[in-house]
């Protein structure tokens, strides 16, 4: 068998392996379902008086949804470090790397699976906006890519979990850590106020922050920004597929060759 | 007969750390190797390097012919490890866990369901097949563990400390499970830190300490490092030793030694069970005086003690055991 060919079953066999877990852990899915909703109510309707200078014609509810979209999805990436982190603390990593498998075929299957659990997060989101009046107003085919775009930046960011989880290797330290640097990453942007009420410097960083794009972008690509809003003035923003996209790859070319690298040589301590 | 596997000069550091410092070993084809060592010797290092998961700072290793760096994925389809703590998903039921792997080994989807089932059996897990992994007790999931690792009928296979932490009972089912496969010609390292262990299931043993082999040998070669076998007799009265030494001294092949206090008699002899009956006959008329006599062969423990200055096991509580002069160098 080739080697394209090996990584692709393998990475079926660990994929499954991993969905299993999903269905046999029914925290993973209160963590992957139920929080959102939460999130999605509170903001909507705990904040959702109170934050102002929305453009207008929008309701807080379209404003909020993407950024909620978009800090899940990340969050949910997290997992990633996490579960790779448990892998190796129980020797199964050591398991794995001992047996004729493709070296990356733990990493691709890991990361798929999460892609995964994050699918089933954003669908049972848009359900809860669609409930408390999220709406998306453009096409089916720019919906998709909506969503697509999201996927695509949270899975970029698995990859970088996964060198974290194999460097840190402990699910616990990983959760923390991780937690430290994505919240504030995921506040300091335009995930649930507009970037005009930021003071200077939050507000430059929130403009390049890829989180911020990923969230305008999806918000583009549902009809989440009235017609008339002002053109902001940075480039990240004027192009935030683009810009979100440009992150993607770039995260991915450095971090997926180098988690395949530390993979190769890990092992249970 | 070939050997299924030749270590050369292992050398691995961790830092300040040298794990390993020069080890030599070789395993013939179809034989089981003992790798006995207290804790921390470097057993597991050795396991690692062996099995492909760490890299050696110097040395060279042959496994099932291959160089287990430059091949290392035609070893990996070659071998079985199981490490030192069961590498089992607990999410998965047993019977996932074994079709997972047997589908990593590329076995096709029918042959690893067929294949799992035969090992379950054979590990009495059928009835907790499809139970996930997580509800299974240390001594099952040790057996799936290497259940997992016997998936795709490897030829040689890496057993490190399979016996740790399981209780008597499930140590012994694992003794004869590991005694069947090398009966089935399987190549077997084994480590352990019991001697009892290696003295039972290993053709050969080669005994290690802070990273460099100090003896090696089969049980017999090392327990004649120490020493042969001794008569010993306890007697009711010291009165009677020297009468009784008197007549058994011809049998001596080495000095007697008299313990007065203790009433006891220890003789360095050489010969089988037979070397009991001849002293029983020398001893005509002194019997009602004699309390107890055996026959006494050095066990591993001592091997141990006598080579590394200390007891094999912490737990061994070795504390009464008459103190013996370390021996200097292996039979390398
Ligand atoms: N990954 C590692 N990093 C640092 N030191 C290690 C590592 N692995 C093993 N060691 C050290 O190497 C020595 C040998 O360890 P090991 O091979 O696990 O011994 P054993 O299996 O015989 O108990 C010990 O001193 C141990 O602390
Ligand atoms: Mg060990």
């Amino acid at each position: 068998m080739n080697t394209l060919a090996t990584t692709l079953s393998d990475s079926v066999v660990i994929t499954k392996r991993n969905l299993i877990k999903v269905r046999r852990v029914p925290d993973l899915i209160v963590f992957a379902t139920l929080s959102p909703i939460m999130f999605v109510v509170l903001f909507r309707y705990v904040f959702g008086g109170a934050i102002g200078g929305l453009p207008p014609g929008i309701s807080y509810a379209e404003f909020l949804l993407p950024g909620i979209f978009a800090q899940t999805v990340v969050f949910g990436s997290t997992i990633t470090g996490a579960s790779l982190a448990d892998d190796l603390q129980k020797g199964l990593i050591d398991r794995f790397r001992s047996l004729p498998m493709s070296r990356s075929a733990v990493l691709v299957g890991r990361t798929v699976a999460d892609a995964g659990l994050n699918v089933i997060s954003i669908a049972v989101m848009a359900l809860t906006g669609l409930v408390v009046g999220w709406r998306i107003n453009s096409s089916l085919g720019e919906a998709l890519a909506g969503f697509l775009v999201l996927l695509v930046f949270a899975y970029a960011i698995s990859w970088l979990m996964a060198v974290v989880g194999l460097l840190v290797r402990t699910p616990e330290v990983v959760n923390n850590a991780s937690f430290i640097v994505i919240f504030p990453l995921t506040f300091i942007a335009n995930t649930f106020v507009p970037l005009e009420t930021f003071p200077s410097v939050l507000r430059v960083f929130a403009e390049w922050n890829p989180v911020s794009t990923v969230t305008l972008a999806s918000r583009e690509l549902f009809g989440n920004v009235p017609p008339g809003t002002p053109v902001p003035d940075v480039w990240s923003l004027q192009n935030p597929v683009l810009y979100t996209l440009v992150w993607t790859a770039v995260i991915l070319a450095v971090f997926v060759p180098l988690s395949v690298r530390l993979y190769q040589r890990t092992a249970t301590r | 007969m070939s050997d299924a596997i030749v270590v050369e000069g292992l050398v691995k550091r961790f830092g300040a750390t040298t794990a390993l410092d020069g080890v030599h070993l070789t395993v013939a084809e179809g034989s089981v190797l003992g790798l006995l060592g207290p804790n921390g010797a470097g057993k597991t290092t050795v396991v690692r390097i062996l099995t492909t998961l760490l890299r050696a700072d110097a040395g060279r290793v042959r496994v099932a012919g291959l160089d287990v760096v430059e091949d290392a994925d035609a070893v990996r389809a070659s071998i079985g490890l199981t490490g030192q703590y069961a590498a089992v998903d607990e999410y998965l039921t047993g019977l996932e866990n074994l079709e997972m792997v047997g589908r990593l080994y590329r076995l096709g989807k029918r042959e690893a369901r067929a294949r799992a089932g035969e090992l379950l059996e054979r590990f009495d897990l059928t009835g907790a097949a499809d139970r996930p992994a997580k509800t299974y007790s240390g001594g099952m999931r040790r057996r799936l563990d290497i259940a997992a690792s016997l998936i795709a009928r490897p030829r040689i296979l890496f057993l490190d400390e399979p016996t740790t932490g399981l209780d008597p009972r499930s140590r012994l089912g694992m003794w004869e499970f590991i005694a069947d496969l090398a009966d089935g010609g399987t190549t077997i390292l084994l480590t352990t830190q019991y001697l009892e262990e290696a003295d039972r299931l290993a053709d050969r043993m080669v005994v290690i300490d802070r990273g460099r082999v100090i003896a090696r040998g089969t049980a017999d070669d090392l327990k004649a490092q120490v020493g042969g076998q001794r008569l010993e007799f306890t007697v009711t009265t010291a009165a009677v030793l020297p009468d009784v030494l008197e007549r058994l001294r011809g049998m001596a092949v080495d000095e007697p030694q008299v313990d007065e206090q203790a009433r006891r008699l220890s003789l360095p002899v050489s010969g089988g069970a037979e070397i009991l009956a001849e002293a029983l006959q020398r001893l005509d008329g002194f019997t009602p005086d004699i309390l107890d006599v055996g026959l006494r062969r050095p066990d591993l423990d001592d091997v141990f003690l006598a080579l590394t200055g200390h007891a094999a096991e912490e737990t061994a509580g070795d504390d009464d055991r008459p103190a013996q002069p370390a021996a200097t160098g292996g039979m390398a």
